[in-house]
């Protein structure tokens, strides 16, 4: 399996993202400068964190136009994984990898925390490590995380089971009280028409070791490697 | 050379914080408003074969760029 992690101007999880899939995981990663593009096929390419191109106009709204971009959509159309996280869901939602948006958290103010996510869909290839509504503890760190979407879509994404993972509390109960920043229907982690793509507001990779507090986000990257191995 | 005055709001019936937030600062500072909202505005000088060649222009860069349609709508004005 090989890797690429996408770099921004502005990207700051960047080589923590590298640390995890090639020291923690074991996968051979190449971490991409924008102005490079896609040199080679890749299995799997992570949008990673931070803050592109200083957030200016919407959060993620540069970066989506930068030509890598266009070798990102076409990564993801050939069936290659995405994972995008944080600043990268951001980016992967400006650019229709997946529908809606993620914007101003309903209390305006910048949330840096763990918290619960219960496991929605454990047959993607994300998230096959994980039991049906299992809870898992993931940090969150934004400010612009709040899933927008249209009643339209909201249910379609429903209907088509392809939203990863819903705020939660402790028990794996979906409450208004365990959403931090006032996400449509709790969601914060959504996927792409076809499976192969999965945009999230919380850092799997700062939760991938044991020292760090939670190995819960370890999972995903397994889930990924798991199904690279299989095809 | 015209000039493009773009405006990129939220649609209506969409949360905005930030507005939320300044109408409490208002209020702190003894100004009781009503509904308050907040825009974005672009002034854009650019070139163009006439003036309806420059509105379409600067929609298209509402379209592509400055505006998101799932959360905002826009209006754009051309000044010679």
């Amino acid at each position: 399996m090989r890797c690429a992690v996408l770099q921004f101007g502005g990207s700051n999880c960047d080589l923590d993202a590298v640390h995890v899939l090639r020291d923690v995981c074991g996968v051979e990663t190449d971490l991409v400068w924008y102005k490079e593009g896609l040199q080679r096929k890749y299995d799997a390419i992570v949008i990673p964190g931070g803050f592109s191109y200083g957030d200016y106009l919407r959060a993620g709204a540069i970066a989506t136009r930068t030509p890598v971009m266009k070798d990102v959509i076409r990564h993801a159309g050939e069936g290659g994984l995405v994972l995008g996280i944080c600043n990268g869901a951001q980016i992967g939602a400006e650019s229709g990898l997946v529908p809606g948006i993620f914007t101003t958290n309903a209390y305006p103010k910048f949330i840096c925390e763990e918290v619960c996510l219960r496991v929605e869909n454990v047959t993607t290839p994300f998230t096959s490590s994980y039991r049906e509504g299992e809870v898992v503890r993931i940090p969150i760190a934004h400010k612009e995380g709040r899933y927008v979407a249209p009643p339209e879509t909201l249910e379609m994404l429903n209907r088509e089971n392809r939203v990863a993972f819903r705020f939660c509390n402790a028990e794996g109960e979906i409450t208004p009280e365990s959403n931090p920043n006032g996400a449509a229907e709790n969601i914060t982690g959504i996927l792409g028409e076809n499976g192969n793509v999965l945009m999230m507001m919380p850092h799997p990779e700062r939760a991938a070791e044991a020292v760090l507090g939670s190995e819960d986000g370890k999972k995903i990257f397994n889930s990924m490697i798991a199904y690279v191995e299989k095809q | 050379m015209y000039t493009a005055i773009i405006t990129i709001e939220l649609k209506k019936g969409m949360l905005d914080p930030e507005a939320t937030a300044i109408r409490h600062a208002l209020a702190n500072l003894g100004f009781e408003t009503g509904a308050l909202s907040s825009a974005r505005m672009f002034k854009i000088e650019l070139e163009a074969q006439d003036k309806e060649a420059a509105q379409v222009t600067a929609t298209e860069m509402c379209e592509r760029l400055l505006a998101n349609p799932v959360i905002h709508s826009y209006s754009v004005e051309v000044r010679e």
